[in-house]
Formats: C-alpha cells, structure tokens, sequence
C-alpha cells in the first residue's frame, strides 16, 4: 500500500481486498449499520409516541404489535443498536474531541468492550421493563 | 497534514471539497453530544413507563419536564439521524439523480418525524 510515487505523499485509498479482519474495523461497520437500523426504528418509537395522543384504541393497537413475539424481537434488536450506537458514539466523540484511544490495542480491546456494553445493558434495560 | 496542495484562495474559504465545510461534521457531533444525555434518560424512563399501560404513558409524556425531554430528544435524534442518513447516501448512491431524490426523501421523513412526534407531546401535554 506504500506510495510507490516518491514525493507525493498524498494519503492513498486503502484497498478493501488487503485488509486484514479486526475488532475496529467490525466495530465501525456495526456503527453504520445500527445507525441505520435505527432510523428504520424509530418510525416505530415515533408511532408509540403519536398514538399516545391519539387515543387508548390507537395506542393499544401499536402496543400490540410491539408486545407481538416478531415485535418483542425486533424491540430487543433496537434496544442492542441503541446501546452499541451510544457506546460506540462516544467512542467516536473521545476520537474526534479530545483523540484518545488510537493505538491498535486500545481501539481494539475498547471495541470488544463496546459489543459486551451493548449486550449487558441491553439486557439490564429488558430486565426494568420487565421486573421494575 | 500537509494542506500545500490547496489554493490560498480555497483555504480562506475553508469548504473542502465537498463544497460545505465542517458544518455537517460540527452537527453531528453536537446533536451526539445532546443524544448522549437525553437517550440514557429516554430509555430507562420509557422502559417503566411502557408496562403502565395507556393511562400510564399518557401520564409520564405530560409531566412538564418530560414532555421538554421528550422534544429535545426528538429534534436532536432525528436531525442526528438526518445527517447520518445522508452520509450513507452520498457514500453508496452514484447516480446523481437518484442521489438527489434520496436525499430529499432524507429530509422529509425526518422532518416529518419531527413534526408528528413534537406535535403528539405537546397535544399530550396540554390535553392533561
């Protein structure tokens, strides 16, 4: 990947094909992709709240299909997006404010801990709504 | 980084080569910098008000200061979700036409979302 162009040191576009699979780079292709998932969830968020000032029918009827099994799954996969885009989003605010957490084997051991984040406070915020 | 290669002229301006400067990247990150406080709060107060039924939500949306949460949530969320959207366009959609008409699209739904969630809130908390 080294600029074979001596003199120009111009970043060079990264070829996808060599690069090697790791933590960061799956921690950033989740970040995109649960940014996006939840855009699509929040239509359902958005609905909760509208049908709340509609009426007690309405609100019923989106109630119910957030309390359908398919409803209860996809609810859970929208709380892991909310947790891993909240942990990984302040991840990249600490990248981009103050620039720490660069080094291989910080971003690397910070983006493992980003997945069990997720899936722990996912977890804690099911056993509230549950429990509570 | 090494800026030699641009123009006076292109410096003093500060717009880059997208043409729109660091707006879109100062955004994002200040509407994420609101959503790391009002999402934590959104979750866990949602979570206890869902199982308390319609009387329960309705209850919980008109207190004063959820309602203020409850909208400052929605404009940061989707104006966030706006511009992240756009940045997925712009990565993937080449063709400029289509590109374009996304984007609109982009906007309008989450405008629209804005629109019908700050609406709710507020119905909501005046009604009560």
């Amino acid at each position: 990947m080294a600029s074979t162009n001596t003199g120009d040191s111009r970043p060079l576009s990264p070829h996808l094909q060599v690069w090697k699979f790791h933590a960061t780079m799956l921690a950033s292709i989740m970040h995109r992709m649960t940014g996006v998932g939840l855009y699509v969830g929040s239509v359902l968020l958005a609905a909760w709240i509208v049908s709340a000032a509609t009426g007690p029918e309405a609100y019923e009827a989106v109630l119910g299909v957030m309390l359908h099994p398919v409803g209860q799954v996809f609810l859970f996969l929208w709380t892991l997006a909310v947790t891993y885009h909240f942990a990984n989003g302040i991840r990249h605010l600490l990248w981009d404010g103050p620039k720490v957490g660069f080094s291989p084997k910080v971003a690397s051991a910070w983006s493992v801990f980003n997945f069990v984040f997720a899936i722990a406070a996912s977890a804690g915020i099911w056993a509230l709504a549950y429990y509570a | 980084m090494n800026s030699s290669y641009r123009t006076p002229l292109a410096r003093a301006r500060g717009l880059g080569s997208a043409k729109e400067g660091v707006g879109h990247f100062i955004q994002q990150r200040v509407t994420a910098i609101a959503l790391v406080i009002l999402v934590p709060w959104f979750v866990v107060s949602a979570a206890l008000a869902v199982p308390a039924g319609y009387d329960g939500a309705v209850e919980w949306m008109a207190k004063p200061w959820n309602a203020i949460a409850l909208i400052l949530l929605a404009a940061a969320a989707f104006f966030h979700m706006r511009l992240g959207m756009q940045v997925v366009i712009e990565d993937y959609i080449h063709k400029h036409g289509m590109k374009q008409a996304l984007l609109i699209l982009n906007a309008f739904v989450a405008i629209s979302l804005f629109a019908a969630t700050a609406m709710s809130v507020l119905k909501v908390w005046i009604g009560s």
